[in-house]
């Protein structure tokens, strides 16, 4: 008699499973991809342990001057001491403390604007979109509350690159929805002075517009109203960047199926009620994330500042290379700047990913 | 009461006088035609009193003056006698050349990358991502600055330059390639040339004739390719080879004879190229990833090879997805070409915007041009793009 008696199940082929499977399956499948391999590793191995080695085995961190970097790799020290620099700008640094409460005041909006499940949502953006800028505004300008002025030449640094990129952004949404509304607005005029004004801002490079700002504008305005230079450049970056949200918005409204429209109309909606209860929500929800894309590209272009001549985080890492103590530098200066743009955003560009793989489970079966 | 009857009824004209659509639409229009009139009459009428106060003249009469600048690179001659109007040319052609070098070497640079992002092996897909993940997150203007500032000044003087086969050397002032240069007998070699070219129009025309009667196709690349060498070449060959290359050599301090790329240009290029090709990367990819893995069974199932499937089912239909915001870059490319001001290339903005500002002080005049320029070389190009992406559209019935 033949007794069948389970036998327990095998474990998966090494060759599928272990790191010699995964090896042979990612790196060596065939002939040309072991080839490729071997090539990359040959190339990139060296470069990498050579970054690794110049940026954190052979560096120096902390000290007052250049004498100090004697490991042969790169000379921190050049960034570390002129950290403050980098952060608050030329801010008086008795005043440091409210730079700091600005810091602190965005970073927490921020985050609970950006966490999907934060209560209150709507009340938030409404701070954050009207209460916020001037909050910000006393406490880096002073002159209310019996804060002295610090005038804004002296602003700088990350301070000022955030400050760019994020009142850039505020201001050109309302502006980007009214341009958006104007392309797709069945009023002939309204529609042509929309499409010339975006097609406009869209074509010329925002340095010309930064040039227009910073040389044009004055002549513009009668002698009684005297800009400021940081209020003439970000009136440019705000008008250009309305452009491409208004280009963004008009693709989110036009992703609306025809049927929400004429719901709301059913219902008995006028235009400004209809756009604002049921068209704008769903539009914004869906341009959300190219919002996002936006706002980095955005944040970006702001070190563009440096070539007017505002004192950005670019323009304190090529302000500090032409201190004579600090000559030869340029390397660590630029890395630094780089890896803080870099943190930056990729955080963005990896939030405006989640928010995608977010969004899309509504479309999702 | 009659009285108050007519009031009402007034009432109700006045009201459904505001109400109705079409007359609310021309009170708006005409109020926004007002503001921007009121604007612009607000802008020139201060402008106009701010120039005469300033003593600023107007009017593009200045573009006749002499310049009596420098230039350091000039595709045609010019010297500090010409006038505001050549160094405008000039800049507007170092613009272009950034641009077309920058659009071609991000082009290809962006399609290996996009491909090899997507490729099986898991090394090679994870060094595009990482290539593609730090280039894009970092400001152009300081991948510009970090080229010019570290990589260039770091470059060894001319009489350590690094020497490649004898012909090319990269030193701190630059890169020397050997230059062409033509000799009598060679104007034969380029009408062959111009005779290949309208040759394989025809040849193409003939095979997609004959494919669309007989369905036999007709190795049109390789004849083609064949063509444009070939015929060119022979000429050349019976024509006694009219063309010897110069080679650039070290005399005293400096290289003389080739081609020289000076720093600037080639640290602009090099960042160009490879921000662009990064964003080119990611739109290659997702381009490719959208034809629908169907078509690709579809087409195996047929009994297409992998290198037919690719090249007469997923690129083509990549292609369609790909264009549009192709298109785009390369817009952003020729503009961002005007970050060139913040290390001294002679693109036309800071020939322009830059020296001749600085100069004559017509803001106005200066700034309009330049914008100008730029509309109508975007105009341009997105014309172009849009051609292209309507003959390669999808004809759907």
């Amino acid at each position: 008699m033949v007794v069948y008696r389970d036998q327990p199940s095998l474990p998966a082929p090494a060759s599928q499973t272990s790191i010699a499977g995964w090896l042979r399956k990612n790196l060596f499948s065939s002939v040309t991809n072991s080839v490729v391999t071997l090539a990359l590793l040959y190339f990139l191995v060296p470069q990498i342990w050579h970054a690794i080695e110049w940026g954190l085995l052979k560096s120096d961190w902390f000290g007052d001057n250049r004498s100090q970097c004697v490991s042969g790799g790169a000379c921190w020290v050049f960034i570390t001491n002129r950290l403050n620099l980098f952060i608050y700008g030329f801010y008086p640094s008795s005043a440091y403390w409210r730079v700091n409460w600005v810091y602190v005041l965005t970073a927490v909006q921020v985050v609970a604007l950006l966490y999907p499940k934060t209560p209150h949502k709507t009340i938030l953006s409404v701070i954050f979109f009207v209460v916020y800028p001037f909050v910000v505004f006393f406490l880096l300008h002073g002159g209310a509350f019996g804060l002295p002025v610090v005038e804004t030449n002296k602003w700088g640094g990350l301070m000022l690159t955030l400050l760019l990129g994020i009142v850039g952004t505020i201001a050109a949404l309302p502006l980007g929805i009214v341009l958006a509304l104007g392309r797709r607005s069945e009023m002939p005029i309204i529609r042509a002075l929309s499409v010339v004004f975006i097609e406009f801002w869209r074509a010329v490079p925002l340095i010309t517009v930064l040039f227009m700002a910073s040389v044009m504008l004055p002549l513009f305005l009668s002698g009684q109203v005297n800009m400021d230079k940081l209020l003439r450049a970000m009136i440019g970056i705000i008008l250009f960047e309305s452009a491409y949200v208004a280009e963004v918005i008009r693709g989110g409204l036009q992703a609306i199926p025809k049927g929400q429209y004429e719901a709301a109309k059913a219902l008995g909606l006028n235009y400004w009620k209809s756009m604002g209860l049921i068209i704008m929500p769903q539009a914004l929800k869906l341009t959300i994330p190219s919002l996002v894309n936006t706002f980095i590209e955005l944040f970006k272009d702001t070190s563009l500042v440096t070539i007017i001549g505002l004192f950005d985080l670019l323009s304190v890492a090529k302000a500090g290379l032409s201190d004579p103590a600090w000559l030869g530098f340029s390397t660590e200066a630029y890395t630094f700047v780089a890896l803080v743009f870099w943190v930056f955003c990729f955080g963005m560009s990896r939030y405006s990913m989640y928010l995608e793989k977010l969004l899309h489970t509504g479309h999702k079966r | 009461m009659p009285a108050e009857n007519s009031k009402k009824s007034n009432n109700a004209v006045a009201t459904r006088w505001i109400y109705d659509p079409k007359v609310r639409g021309i009170l708006f229009q005409v109020l926004a035609v007002a503001c921007v009139a009121w604007m612009l009459f607000y802008f020139v009428s201060n402008a106009m009193h701010n120039m005469e106060s300033r003593g600023i003249a107007t009017g593009f009469s200045f573009l006749q003056h002499r310049a009596s600048f420098g230039i350091v690179q000039t595709l045609i001659s010019y010297s500090e006698d010409d006038t505001y109007g050549r160094a405008f040319v000039i800049g507007l052609l170092n613009t272009l050349l950034v641009s077309g070098i920058g659009i071609i070497l991000a082009t290809v640079l962006g399609f290996l990358i996009g491909i090899a992002r997507l490729s099986n092996n898991w090394l090679l897909s994870r060094a595009a991502a990482v290539y593609i993940e730090i280039f894009r997150n970092i400001p152009l203007l300081l991948q510009i600055f970090f080229w010019y500032f570290c990589v260039l000044r770091a470059l060894p003087g001319p009489r350590q330059s690094i020497d490649i086969a004898n012909a090319f050397f990269l030193n701190v002032r630059g890169l020397y390639i050997p230059a062409p240069i033509a000799e009598p007998g060679f104007g034969i070699v380029a009408i062959a040339f111009v005779i290949a070219i309208v040759g394989v129009f025809f040849l193409s025309q003939w095979a997609k004739k004959r494919k669309n009667l007989t369905g036999q196709p007709f190795p049109v690349f390789f004849s083609s390719l064949g063509l444009l060498v070939g015929l060119p070449l022979v000429v050349f060959l019976i024509a006694g080879m009219p063309l010897h290359w110069e080679l650039p050599a070290l005399k005293g301090f400096n290289f003389r004879g080739g081609l020289t790329v000076i720093p600037e240009l080639f640290s602009m290029v090099v960042a160009l190229t490879i921000f662009t090709a990064a964003s080119i990367a990611e739109i290659v990819r997702s381009g490719i990833m959208a034809v629908s893995k169907g078509q690709v069974e579809a087409s195996h199932a047929l009994g297409l090879k992998n290198g037919l499937t690719l090249r007469f089912v997923v690129i083509p239909q990549a292609m369609r997805v790909i264009i549009p915001p192709l298109t785009s870059q390369y817009l952003n490319l020729i503009k961002n070409s005007s970050l060139a001001t913040a290390v001294g290339y002679p693109d036309l903005v800071s020939v322009f915007m830059g020296s001749t500002l600085n100069q004559t002080g017509q803001a106005v005049e200066i700034i309009a041009m330049t914008m100008a320029v730029y509309l109508t070389i975007s105009i341009v190009t997105s014309v172009l793009m849009n051609i292209y992406n309507a003959k390669k559209a999808l004809v759907e019935r």
